[in-house]
């Protein structure tokens, strides 16, 4: 089958995609798109995060067909015309990475939530990332990275 | 000599540093900028565009004989490229890490659920599964035998406990899985008096399950033809090298040919130590004259890799009155699984490492190591010290219960410390803090109870579940020692190679390091850039992609690669510094005595001296290429288990806090604080992180990380059944970092990563028991054990 969709804010059209692919696939192996990683493909370790219409996703759950005529949204748009966005940024600066293959749907999980909630309270940071596996860092980090983030963007005029 | 190269998409490029960040600074990962924009191409995201996919057919049986394999199905399905067996194997049919023992593709037997059978390339990654489901094999299924003691002919039944001990008659196949027999390796510790006597004695039996490594990114590489007739390999792996000999083995080509680049890895944790689709996705590239990429999904993953030992113990500690250790007698099993890995050295770390960092005058320690049909099991973060930590440090707290004495003081009674004697005879010749370590914990501030406000479910164990507001919650503290080898141990060679060269590149003095070793996640990449920008006063320093066009690195495992593979890159840079200074001296015509690297120039404090490397090197390059070994280790005695086993040891100290709600048996860990001796911390981020990710894997084991193996099959191969700590699980952390040099090792640095793997769990459990006052002889803890239904 044909598949139009927009994929950060830029139209894209793929054929011959099989009706069982899943839309990570698509985006990994279609549109050369691999920075949603695929660390279970069943929906259990967040690692595959995407915007679908403005909403979190895990993309392994969502058949590619489903994606027809929406809005795509990947870690490589984050950061839109900038090198790094404050979420990417806070990650590097607080030791969140180590092996990185979480890190693609933590960032998409963490810019949702502080794009809800500008200054969320742990309890709530560890709610928001509860369906992003990390093997490597303990979550230490990632809290600590999603703490600066928050405050780096809740600062007057801050880019987001 | 190479054959043109066809580079997949995504194949690593040169990793370049922000700049300063020498040793010791919390310098960026060169990797980072990459990774979060979603640009590092791990092994799974490789490309190319005439790629074909590769599928593995699997045994469902934990052992059986094969009849038949009847291919014809397969190779008919629209898309299918090729599919292989046993027989299209060209070179040593078998392969294995220290023993050769494990088939590339099941020969004529089956030896434990999930062997891989057969091979299909296809088109498409659905179309080679599908295709794999048709191929047809005809099995006689056989009766597995899933536990080690059984697997030897040893007594089994828990022998402190009511049960009768009985040994199971053997059937003659499962007398001998392998020709050898069912026993991979027999560890004995004698030292001391053969029967000694003491006031006090506490006896314990106690068992670990089956642990993964549950690394997120799944077993995957992409194998290129070569025109030559070889085959390049891009693969996330541990070792490069050992890899490659694997490799040549089975394809029956020389090195040459067999050329090896670390692909992006998605975690490791020991995991990648043996091969998985290595030799598979060479087979299916040469013969379809394709790339072929091969990716695990993860049901696939947990049949694809080695798992943790699970372990039996017993033990049985004799201590004084006043609560000095007399002798420690130990019997530990390990579940070997299907095929020898690196049981071996597990059992060489389990059973010179059993009875923890104590000074005991007696030890009598057999460990065994055993083939059965269970999964086979080999390395893991923390690698046989992990188990048998649980062991000991339940015994120390069961001692401590029986003298009436604080258990963190008597760990501090009987602490090994610097010029102390190992159980091996080995005199402990670096600082060993593990008193201190302990101290420093104890003297931590706990967590304080919020009893007055409102409750807040988060808080408690079963969270939003809405299990309880505090009704039956009790709080416990635990606490717990481990140390670690660093370093392959009993004599083996172990050594690195680093090339560094060192140029001007658009006139900025550059230094570029070439090592095979694998960057795994842990930040090895940011370390080879601190040490050179250290040793050669640069600031440009360039991580080569990891390749076999240089000498073996040794493992990322063990905790070794910064201490030999930091050695090696330090050593290299001294090299190639000796030749600039050497230079610098003839440019000036007169011995300076005080000449160093700094800045990007020459320099000299007690001269006005400043040559700038762009000057002095000009168009010339600069390089040097050199292995390094620590120093060598000895094999221990086989009747007595004595020598000089190990080159370094790792401490590290943990104090859990948990609450319990004992009607429901549910656990939620408050706090984990952690102290560690790390010599000095390279990169002090990263080795809290290390720590940070070692203590959660640690606490995973302890109450909810099993593969539960059921007749010697996987229940739970998903990250739906198969739990691992999520950000709602771990704790907030404590964490001391201490630096005492090992003055054997570059700069004085201790290996980190695997000891807070090993004191964490047997924390959580302490302190489980602690609030519960239940015996708990088992991890993970499970509810069951814990409300008793």
């Amino acid at each position: 089958m044909r598949l139009t969709c927009t994929v950060n804010g830029a139209s894209q059209q793929v054929d011959d995609v099989w009706e069982g692919e899943s839309l990570l696939y698509v985006l990994r192996e279609r549109m050369g798109l691999p920075g949603s990683k695929n660390a279970c493909e069943q929906g259990e370790c967040g690692s595959c995060t995407v915007y679908l219409d403005g909403l979190p996703v895990c993309a392994c759950l969502v058949a590619a067909g489903q994606a027809e005529g929406r809005q795509v949204g990947t870690v490589e748009g984050l950061a839109g015309a900038a090198a790094l966005s404050p979420v990417q940024q806070a990650f590097l600066d607080a030791g969140a990475v180590q092996c990185g293959f979480c890190t693609p749907g933590l960032l998409v999980a963490t810019h949702d939530l502080l794009t809800r909630s500008g200054r969320p309270s742990d309890p709530e940071i560890r709610e928001a990332l509860a369906g992003n596996l990390c093997r490597c860092t303990g979550y230490e980090k990632i809290l600590d990275a999603v703490r600066l983030a928050a405050e780096r963007m809740s600062e007057p005029g801050a880019h987001r | 000599m190479s054959a043109p190269t066809r580079v997949p998409a995504g194949a690593p490029e040169h990793l370049t540093g922000p700049g300063s960040g020498g040793v010791g600074d919390d310098a960026e990962r060169p990797d980072g900028v990459l990774k979060v924009r979603g640009e590092f191409a791990y092994g799974s995201d490789l490309w190319m565009a005439d790629m074909l996919w590769g599928a593995t057919l699997r045994s469902p049986h934990p052992y059986a004989r094969i009849r038949s394999v009847d291919t014809s199905a397969a190779l008919a399905t629209p898309g299918v490229r090729a599919v292989l067996t046993a027989d299209d194997v060209p070179g040593e049919k078998v392969y294995g890490l220290e023993l050769a023992d494990q088939p590339v593709l099941a020969l004529d037997v089956v030896r434990y659920q999930g062997e891989p059978v057969a091979l299909v390339a296809a088109d498409h990654p659905e179309t080679a599964r599908l295709a794999a489901t048709r191929i047809r094999v005809d099995y006689e299924v056989w009766e597995p035998v899933t536990d080690a003691r059984t697997a030897l002919g040893h007594r089994t039944g828990n022998q402190v406990h009511d049960s009768a001990p009985e040994v199971t008659e053997l059937s003659r196949e499962n007398a001998h899985l392998h020709p050898q027999g069912n026993l991979v390796r027999h560890l004995k510790i004698r030292k001391g008096d053969p029967a000694p006597a003491a006031d006090v004695v506490v006896v314990g039996e106690y068992e670990v399950g089956m642990q993964d490594q549950a690394f997120l990114g799944p077993e995957s590489g992409l194998a290129v033809p070569a025109e030559d007739g070889g085959v390049e390999l891009h693969v996330a792996t541990q070792w490069l090298h050992v890899d490659q000999r694997q490799i040549c083995s089975a394809l029956g080509l020389p090195p040459g040919q067999v050329r090896l680049t670390l692909a992006g890895v998605g975690g490791a944790f020991g995991g990648r130590e043996d091969l998985s689709m290595h030799v598979h996705a060479c087979l299916l590239a040469l013969r379809t004259g394709r790339p072929v990429k091969m990716s695990y999904n993860r049901e696939e993953s947990f049949f694809g890799h080695v798992h943790r030992h699970p372990a039996t113990m017993r033990y049985e500690h004799g201590a004084t009155r006043d609560g000095q250790l007399v002798y420690v007698k130990a019997e530990i099993y390990f579940d070997g699984g299907a095929y020898a890995s690196s049981t071996p050295a597990v059992v060489g770390n389990g059973g010179t490492m059993g009875i923890g960092p104590y000074v005991v005058p007696s030890v009598h320690v057999d460990c065994y190591g055993a083939y059965t049909n269970n999964p086979p099991c080999g390395a893991m973060r923390g690698f046989g010290s992990v188990q048998t930590a649980f062991g000991y440090e339940s015994q120390m707290d069961a001692l401590a219960a029986e003298l009436g004495m604080d258990p963190v003081e008597l760990r501090c009674r009987n602490a090994m410390e610097q010029g102390s004697t190992t159980p091996t005879g080995q005199v402990v010749d670096s600082p060993a803090p593990v008193a201190e370590l302990l101290r420093r914990l104890a003297a931590m501030p706990l967590p304080t109870r919020d009893d007055g406000g409102e409750v807040d479910l988060r808080d408690m164990p079963g969270g939003v579940s809405n299990t309880t507001h505090g009704e039956g919650v009790r709080r416990g503290v635990g606490y717990a020692v481990a140390y670690k080898n660093v370093g392959f141990s009993e004599g083996y060679d172990d050594y690195s190679t680093a090339r560094v060269r060192l140029e001007v590149v658009g006139g900025e003095p550059t230094a570029t390091v070439h090592t095979a070793a694998a960057e795994v996640g842990q930040g090895l990449v940011t370390v080879e850039q601190q040490i050179a920008r250290t040793e050669l006063g640069v600031e440009r320093v360039v991580v080569h992609p990891k390749d076999t066009t240089v000498g073996s690195a040794g493992s990322t495992s063990a905790s070794r690669q910064t201490y030999v593979t930091g050695g090696a890159v330090k050593a290299a840079c001294e090299a190639v510094r000796e030749q600039v200074l050497a230079r610098a001296q003839r440019l000036v015509g007169r011995t300076v005595p005080d000449l160093r690297l700094a800045g990007g120039a020459v320099v000299s404090d007690s001269e006005d001296i400043t040559v700038p490397l762009a000057d002095l090197l000009g168009d010339d390059v600069l390089e040097e290429t050199l292995e390094w070994r620590h120093r060598p280790t000895e094999a221990i005695d086989p009747e007595t288990g004595q020598g000089f086993a190990h080159v370094q040891y790792a401490f590290s100290a943990h104090r859990a806090v948990v609450d319990v709600d004992t009607e429901l048996g549910l656990v939620k860990v408050v706090e984990m604080a952690c102290t560690q001796d790390v010599g000095k911390a390279i990169n002090p981020q990263a080795v809290i992180g290390q720590i940070q990710g070692g203590t959660a894997q640690g606490l995973g084991l302890a109450v909810m990380e099993e593969i539960l193996i059921k007749d010697g099959t996987v229940r739970n191969p998903s990250f739906t059944d198969y739990l691992i700590p999520t950000i709602l699980d771990m704790p907030p952390m404590r964490i001391e970092v201490l630096e005492y040099a090992d003055p054997h090792a570059p700069y004085g640095l201790r290996g980190v990563g695997e000891a807070p793997n090993i004191s964490s769990g047997p924390a959580v459990l302490a302190a489980i028991r602690a609030a519960t006052g239940l015996p708990l002889a088992r991890v993970p803890v499970r509810p069951e054990h814990l409300t008793g239904t």
